[in-house]
């Protein structure tokens, strides 16, 4: 918690200190799965977006159906949020397990409010390291309910204790709960408030300091706050985007069941099949339909999408792979972030088979990312794999509104007569194909095939080695023009120095601010961030040539030879330069700045 | 703060084609059925003797005597003999990967119910690696047409076992006689929830022209099993169901009740050869009709409001 004002002493024991000015807080709640701890984490997130405030979040599911511990993390601040923070200012402790699994996730000097009906062990030696405050959260909200015996809406009871000691915005915090809750039976509502209420009334304040948020830095600018899943499938469907197919697996499965629920508003359908290869295959038949379509998966899943991934490459056929990496390979860690998807979706496949790669990094870049995909992917006639991660897919974000009017975009099929066509023409002045639409008249009367066979420029098959290396290039020199067109990401600190970091997917949010963290401390170290990763944006050579070392930073294995990761690997074969070395670490969790900070130095002081 | 790093790039279809004037329009009244001619594309790469040209030349039969026009018709396959089709047919197509044609098709179909949709493949297409997608393409009920010419063994490869090979047939991965039992198509086409199922074979053209006339008209899966000999790899599999080689082609009895789906899987269990039309037929709602249901009771509750006006709607919720 950075407070800026200390607060004068309080004039007698009795007397509640006045408010501390703050500037943010990471607030971390644990519990088990069933107990809402989501539910609150998003009231506070939402809560912030709609102050005006930066807010990120964090959380952390049991893979089980239901049960098992779960935490969720929230950082709430009136200046940029970058991470869901290292450590957390206050920890709100629902059960034993979670105080004391998640003590030491406290800052020294962090306040711990327990349920003091479920946590009845305190760690001695602790006492004097953290704020202890016990609240009887269960049996309280029992009785605030009017004794049903359960102890449901324990969370909501616990917003209102963070309500009272955040000076939370209350009006704003009701409607959120009225917006919730009304839609259900009447009594649900009021059980709410009450429970609500008796938080925010509970005595905390002679127990605990309060504190205030300094106002937020985007006033007047309205928020939106989500999850980048959710914003992935809305910016795929303000991208013209109609039809889709897919298969569930965790982490993607969001992201098709909200194109299932929404598409149907915009004239669109969203389909589950019966495994990924078909959802890859319906997904390029509505492509070939004539309009981008798109399917998704995770790890496994995209590994069975493959050969049809490569069909999608020789046809030229436009569509959008959503792949939300989780920790692999085989079933791997289905609910951890891990960025080890980076050579499947660049490479994976047999054959020579260029296809675009690009990683958002931010849960609003998510957004934006899903348009940009399917504007890469009609303007080269290309599959644009969207590499996003179990990171940004879950975290909720408040971000600018976007200017949707001016977005939305209309991308249905033209399907006008035309003269002649030759979808694989290879006089085309910019070179790449452009594909009729079934249901479009040729005049001249000779119809396109399209195929994975190698192909004549009317999509024929052919056995000639000469068309073969001509399409080939074709197929490789349309990305080489994207390149040219990728604008060379802007570094971010000195542009020249000592340590250069570079990331890519969600790992951009801990490296910018560990290169603040580094900065203040005087130590030269800098970042840029590589978006798109296939084909890489030209230039990025000019810039590590500025810097002494290069440290790639992402969550995967160090690989075999030991120099670094995916992307490091990827780089250095795009730029033979050993300077270009990884920060790996593949423990599932996400960066946290001082693990970034100690990785820096060491790699940077050994002889 | 992101934007977009890519702004919008209205594409057109340039290409050679866009130096040329556009072409006239023409009425759909003023057009002449298209000929054989008009809607052959490459040769054939078959065998001579192999039953495929047989359905090829009645697709064409079909397209003329019908009006279709090229633009309005889709022929989709996946890998195998018959599933080159496509390119023998000068009309758009797909040409996709091995297994996966009844997914492609799906796609199109359900993104564009402008068009006819047509699947021709083989059976270790239909049956064993797209096997999954024949069950739920079927229990779907996705408006399609889709001919599986059978022949029983695995031609482009040269003579392996395939899922329909009789038990004692011997092919190169079965030197000493398939021992695995064969698929019915039928008996799967029914279980999986096909509401159109018919057999034909190559050797009778009108019956084939028939089927698969009914079969386009039938508004659902509609599934034709046309037994088609491969001369290469198994000379005279089909000859029992062939008059000219001393077999009989034994049509289903008129008072077969098609919407029976007990009697037709019973009708499927006649001994081989077996027989011939249409087995069970039933109209029920076909996955495009559920779609465009859900469609148009969602479209209503927005009526008047443009897209971004939509998702303006869903994002101040989000607020």
């Amino acid at each position: 918690m950075s407070a800026v004002v200390e607060p004068p002493a309080p004039s007698s024991p009795s007397q509640p200190r006045p408010p501390a000015k703050i500037t943010e807080a990471v607030i971390r709640l644990a519990g088990n799965s069933q107990d809402g701890i989501q539910a609150i984490g998003g009231f506070l997130a939402r809560l912030a977006g709609r102050s005006e405030q930066e807010v990120m979040t964090f959380m952390t599911i049991p893979s089980t159906i239901s049960g098992g511990p779960s935490i969720f993390q929230v950082r709430v601040g009136s200046g940029e949020v970058l991470t869901s923070g290292d450590e957390a200012d206050l920890l709100m402790a629902f059960y034993q397990h979670s105080y004391n699994d998640h003590l030491s996730s406290l800052k020294p000097g962090g306040i711990v409010i327990y349920d003091s009906d479920h946590v009845t062990e305190l760690k001695p030696e602790n006492l004097e390291k953290y704020r202890h405050i016990g609240v009887a959260i269960s049996s309280l909200t029992v009785e605030a309910i009017g004794g049903t015996g359960r102890d449901k809406g324990k969370n909501v009871f616990a917003l209102g204790l963070l309500a009272k000691m955040f000076d939370l915005n209350i009006p704003k915090l009701t409607r959120l709960l009225e917006e919730r809750f009304a839609s259900k039976d009447a009594s649900v509502l009021t059980n709410a408030m009450n429970a609500f209420n008796a938080g925010y009334n509970y005595e905390l304040a002679t127990a605990a300091q309060l504190f205030q948020f300094q106002p937020g830095q985007n006033v007047g600018q309205a928020q939106v706050v989500m999850s980048g899943n959710e914003a992935l499938a809305w910016g795929l469907i303000a991208a013209g985007v109609r039809f889709g197919a897919g298969y569930p697996i965790t982490p993607w499965s969001d992201i098709m069941e909200l194109l299932r629920r929404e598409l149907p508003k915009y004239g669109g359908m969203f389909i589950q099949c019966e495994d990924e290869i078909a959802s890859i295959s319906m997904a390029i038949g509505g492509s070939y339909g004539g309009r981008v379509a798109v399917t998704g998966s995770s790890g496994p899943g995209i590994s069975l999408k493959t050969e049809a991934l490569g069909w999608a490459v020789m046809a030229e056929m436009p569509l959008i792979v959503v792949d939300v990496q989780r920790g692999g390979p085989s079933t791997g860690m289905p609910t951890n972030i891990e960025q080890s998807d980076l050579n499947i979706a660049v490479f994976g496949g047999h054959g020579d088979s260029p296809r675009v790669v690009v990683a958002p990094a931010t849960v609003e870049d998510c957004f934006y990312t899903a348009i940009e995909a399917v504007n890469v992917a009609r303007k080269f006639s290309v599959p644009v794999i969207i590499l996003t991660d179990q990171g940004i897919a879950t975290r909720i974000e408040a971000f600018r509104l976007p200017d949707l009017q001016k977005l939305v975009q209309d991308i249905s099929p033209d399907l006008s007569a035309v003269a002649d066509h030759r979808p694989y023409d290879l006089t085309a002045p910019n070179g790449v194909t452009r594909h009729l639409a079934p249901g479009t008249r040729v005049a001249s009367g000779k119809y396109p095939v399209v195929t994975g066979l190698e192909h004549d420029e009317l999509g024929h098959p052919t056995g000639s080695g000469k068309l073969h290396t001509a399409m080939t290039s074709k197929r490789r020199n349309k990305l080489r023009r994207l390149a040219d067109e990728i604008p060379l990401p802007t570094v971010f600190g000195p542009d020249h120095g000592n340590v250069l970091l570079v990331s890519w997917g969600s790992s951009q949010g801990p490296v910018q601010e560990a290169v603040k963290y580094a900065q203040a401390e005087g130590i030269s170290v800098s970042a840029v961030h590589v978006k798109y990763v296939n084909p890489l944006p030209n230039g990025l050579d000019a810039i590590f040539a500025r810097f002494t070392h290069v440290l790639v930073v992402e969550l995967n294995d160090e690989g075999l030879y030991g120099f670094g990761g995916q992307m490091t690997a990827l780089l250095r074969s795009r730029y033979c330069d050993p300077k270009i070395v990884g920060l790996t670490k593949s423990d599932g969790l996400t960066w946290k700045i001082r693990e970034i900070l100690e990785r820096v130095h060491t790699l940077t002081t050994k002889a | 703060m992101s934007s977009l790093q890519f702004p919008f790039d209205v594409l057109s279809r340039t290409g050679a084609a866009a130096s040329l004037p556009a072409p006239a329009v023409i009425l759909d009244q003023d057009r002449k059925p298209l000929t054989k001619k008009e809607v052959s594309a490459d040769h054939p790469t078959w065998c001579p003797g192999c039953g495929d040209f047989s359905v090829l030349a009645l697709y064409f039969k079909l397209i003329e005597r019908r009006k279709i026009w090229h633009e309005k018709i889709t022929t989709v396959a996946g890998i195998g003999c018959s599933s080159r089709f496509p390119y023998f047919v000068q009309a758009h197509g797909a040409h996709y990967i091995h297994g996966r044609a009844l997914p492609f098709a799906t796609g199109v179909s359900l993104s564009r119910p402008d068009l006819h949709v047509f699947v021709f493949g083989g059976d270790g297409d239909a049956f064993s690696i797209g096997g999954n997608h024949f069950v739920h393409a079927a229990r779907k009920n996705v408006k399609l047409t889709y001919v599986v010419m059978d022949n029983q063994v695995y031609g482009l490869t040269k003579k392996q076992t395939s899922p329909t090979s009789p038990i004692g047939y011997k092919s190169k991965t079965d030197i000493w006689g398939a021992a695995d039992r064969p698929l019915n198509p039928m008996k799967l086409a029914i279980t999986a929830g096909a509401t159109f199922v018919a057999r034909t074979t190559a050797t009778n053209p009108n019956h084939v022209l028939e089927m698969m006339e009914a079969a386009m008209d039938h508004d659902g899966f509609s599934f034709v099993e046309c037994l088609s000999e491969c001369v290469e790899f198994y000379e005279g599999a089909f000859d029992a169901a062939n008059p000219r080689k001393g077999g009989k082609f034994e049509l289903i009895s008129k008072e077969h009740d098609v919407t029976d789906e007990y009697a037709a899987y019973k009708l499927a269990d006649a001994p081989w050869p077996g027989q011939f039309g249409i087995f069970y037929k039933a109209a029920k709602p076909t996955k495009n009709q559920n779609e465009a249901k859900i469609i148009s009771d969602h479209r209503a509750k927005v009526a008047g409001q443009a897209d971004w006006q939509i998702l303006q709607k869903s994002f101040d919720r989000m607020k």
